[in-house]
């Protein structure tokens, strides 16, 4: 079963009296398991689409189905805790909470989870991820104490600590150097195989869309091809 | 438990600027401090102006016996005798609203020392306890006379300034005798000078000697005679204008007879007996004491009318009032907007610290946040500074109001209202301040706020 479908999907903003229509009929589907990437321009209707996948934002028509459920309609608390549960997001900049260790930030966003976990459970759970990072060693760093690609594993593992069924990366390789978007590259290529976690790369680069399984080109608020799962076959 | 963790969250977040949360709090701390200040102070200063005002008698209470009335003349106020000294004893036992309890026995008659003489304002047959009531316990010189002397009727006396004025031209009666109608009187201790009352009266003119002295060797004669034992006695009868009064009803005893029938004590009577309430709050219910007491001790029907009066004063108590209340509401008035100035900057910092997290909170959106969250976890975090504010506040507010009146010896008064209504008080501040921007920061956008510079 497709994890995600979308079906005509608009979003169109409002400058005033002026409406500028930024997605203008999209459907696409991503199946559970997949490495997607999402590539296309910037201004190109890109990021819209990926807050409308991520639940930040809502359709202004069309249908959203996520895991068998219709939810363009469901209202902004519940899409609170849908991204809780089921979206983790790794973003260009890292946005680590400053002065924060490692670990804290990797807990965070348990602070809204529905689970009822004690501390010691929480701190287990963020230090096995930081572990599988490989930061067993930076686990009491502060955010300024942590090299870029550190800070982003750190980002990963705290996207991860709900164990979401979606990773969303915004340009998640923007500002690393080659050498360690390539490892992060692998991490997401790892987490995808290994523990089956549909990963959306949301890029402008050729070289990470390659990554990807599949690439779902986005331009003028339409898809480019639209995107026939030739690839879907390729699924690990 | 989700509490905690706010909390928990709350003191992370703070924990990450401290000197934006020291501050922060600093306006608080400042705050509260001086509100404590304040009101300790002021609380002091309430405290010396009824201390003054009870000195001037505000808090004193006068029991007077009833009216006489036969046949239809009333002979006013005071000239019942229906007062004991038991009663005054039973007051003094038995009303916790009251400080001192004093009888009081007037004479009115000449005093003798050596070639001069002069006939005071006031001969009080008293209790050491009357000190208490008019506030005068500290003496210029001398002791009081003690409740020994009292039980003895012994001739023992203290003066006040006119009568050393008067009688010794200001020189130290200490040891001295005067003689009150032949009987000498031993001079124990000389009061302070206390001046004129509001009426006018020289208050200092004044000789308070045993009640049972004034009682049984120098006015003697009260018994039978149904007015005052002041009037009863001294004046000679050529000059007493209300000869029908003194008619007597029963042949006058011989000496002899007298001395074989001594006059149970039980009908000793007062001419009034002077209390002091333990404060100007608590006249009311030392008014409903006395009278609850005295009608029960004088088998008073329900129906019947009291045959005493206790009399306040009314004016002082009521200028008294007035007096502290102003203080009280002065000093709230500075207290609020002290307060109203540490809220203002709670907001300031709040605001700016909403902004300069916004992308903090676009992430904690992004992993689930849901508005309600943000919006606890920063008012969680005004309310905290503010009770941390609050806290210090307390201790600072004491320590300076310490430092106060042991450096400037204002009087101070530790207030535990002030205390809990500081507390109560920046925490409601912490939630009316605290409020907007954790709002603001509730309706960000999470996509603008993530995208944020």
């Amino acid at each position: 079963m497709d994890l995600i479908e979308l079906k005509d999907v608009h979003k169109t903003y409002y400058l005033g009296e002026v409406a500028v229509p930024v997605l203008r009929g999209i459907s696409l589907t991503v199946a559970g398991g997949e490495l997607v990437a999402l590539m296309g321009a910037s201004g190109s209707g890109k990021s819209t689409l990926m807050n409308l996948l991520g639940c930040l934002d809502h359709a202004s028509s069309g249908e959203y189905w996520l895991d068998g459920q219709e939810i363009s309609k469901l209202s902004a608390n519940e899409y609170a805790r849908l991204r809780n549960r089921t979206i983790g997001f790794v973003f260009q900049s890292f946005n680590l909470l400053p002065r924060t260790t490692a670990l804290e930030n990797v807990m965070m966003p348990l602070t809204y989870s529905r689970e009822n976990l004690s501390d010691q459970q929480k701190k287990q759970r963020a230090a096995d991820l930081l572990r599988k990072v490989g930061l067993a060693d930076r686990i009491n760093h502060q955010q300024s104490q942590l090299s870029g690609g550190e800070q982003q594993r750190v980002a990963i593992a705290r996207s991860l600590v709900n164990q979401p069924s979606i990773l969303l990366a915004d340009e998640p390789t923007g500002n690393l150097d080659s050498r360690t978007s390539k490892e992060i590259l692998r991490m997401f290529q790892q987490l995808n195989s290994d523990d089956g976690i549909t990963v959306i790369l949301v890029t402008h680069d050729q070289g990470v869309a390659q990554w990807a399984q599949r690439t779902i080109r986005i331009k003028d608020g339409l898809l480019e091809g639209s995107g026939e799962p030739v690839e879907a076959g390729n699924v690990a | 438990m989700r509490i905690y963790i706010t909390i928990k969250t709350a003191l992370n977040a703070l924990r990450r600027n401290v000197m934006r949360t020291m501050l922060t709090t600093l306006g608080i701390v400042i705050g509260v401090a001086a509100v404590i200040s304040m009101m300790e102070i002021g609380n002091g200063a309430t405290i010396a102006i009824q201390k003054t005002m009870a000195s001037i008698g505000a808090n004193t209470l006068a029991i007077l016996p009833g009216a006489a009335n036969t046949g239809g003349i009333n002979y006013g106020a005071g000239t019942l005798m229906t007062l004991t000294p038991q009663d005054a004893d039973a007051i003094a036992r038995e009303c916790p609203a009251l400080a001192d309890v004093a009888p009081v026995v007037r004479a009115r008659t000449q005093i003798v020392y050596g070639n001069r003489n002069w006939s005071p304002t006031y001969i009080y047959g008293t209790t050491p306890s009357f000190l208490g009531v008019r506030q005068w316990t500290d003496l210029e010189e001398g002791e009081s006379f003690d409740e020994h002397d009292v039980r003895n009727s012994n001739r023992v006396c203290l003066v006040g300034q006119t009568i050393v004025r008067e009688l010794f031209g200001g020189r130290s009666p200490l040891g001295k005798e005067v003689r009150i109608r032949n009987i000498a009187f031993k001079i124990v201790g000389v009061l302070k000078m206390k001046g004129a009352n509001m009426m006018g009266q020289d208050q200092d003119d004044i000789l308070l000697a045993p009640w049972t002295t004034i009682k049984y060797r120098v006015v003697a004669t009260s018994l039978g005679s149904s007015s005052q034992s002041e009037s009863a006695t001294t004046i000679s009868s050529s000059n007493n204008p209300y000869e029908a009064v003194s008619t007597s009803l029963y042949p006058v005893p011989s000496t002899t007879e007298q001395s074989s029938t001594p006059q149970p004590i039980r009908f000793a009577n007062v001419d009034q007996i002077l209390t002091d309430a333990r404060s100007s709050g608590s006249i009311p219910s030392a008014i409903q004491q006395i009278t609850m007491l005295l009608r029960e001790r004088h088998h008073l029907k329900a129906s019947s009318p009291n045959d005493f009066n206790v009399r306040d004063m009314t004016e002082i108590t009521k200028a008294m009032t007035s007096t502290t209340d102003m203080i009280t509401k002065l000093l709230l008035c500075v207290a609020m907007i002290s307060l109203v100035v540490g809220g203002v900057g709670i907001m300031n910092i709040m605001l700016v610290s909403v902004t300069e997290r916004t992308r903090e909170i676009g992430l904690r959106m992004a992993v689930g946040a849901e508005p309600a969250d943000i919006l606890r976890q920063f008012l969680t975090e005004a309310v905290v500074i503010c009770l941390l504010g609050g806290t210090m506040g307390i201790i600072l507010g004491r320590t300076s109001s310490n430092i106060i009146s042991t450096v400037l010896h204002w009087p101070t008064a530790p207030s535990v209202t002030a205390i809990i209504a500081s507390v109560i008080v920046s925490a409601s501040v912490g939630v009316i301040f605290g409020f907007y921007p954790a709002w603001k920061a509730s309706r960000l956008n999470p996509i603008e706020a993530l995208r944020y510079e």
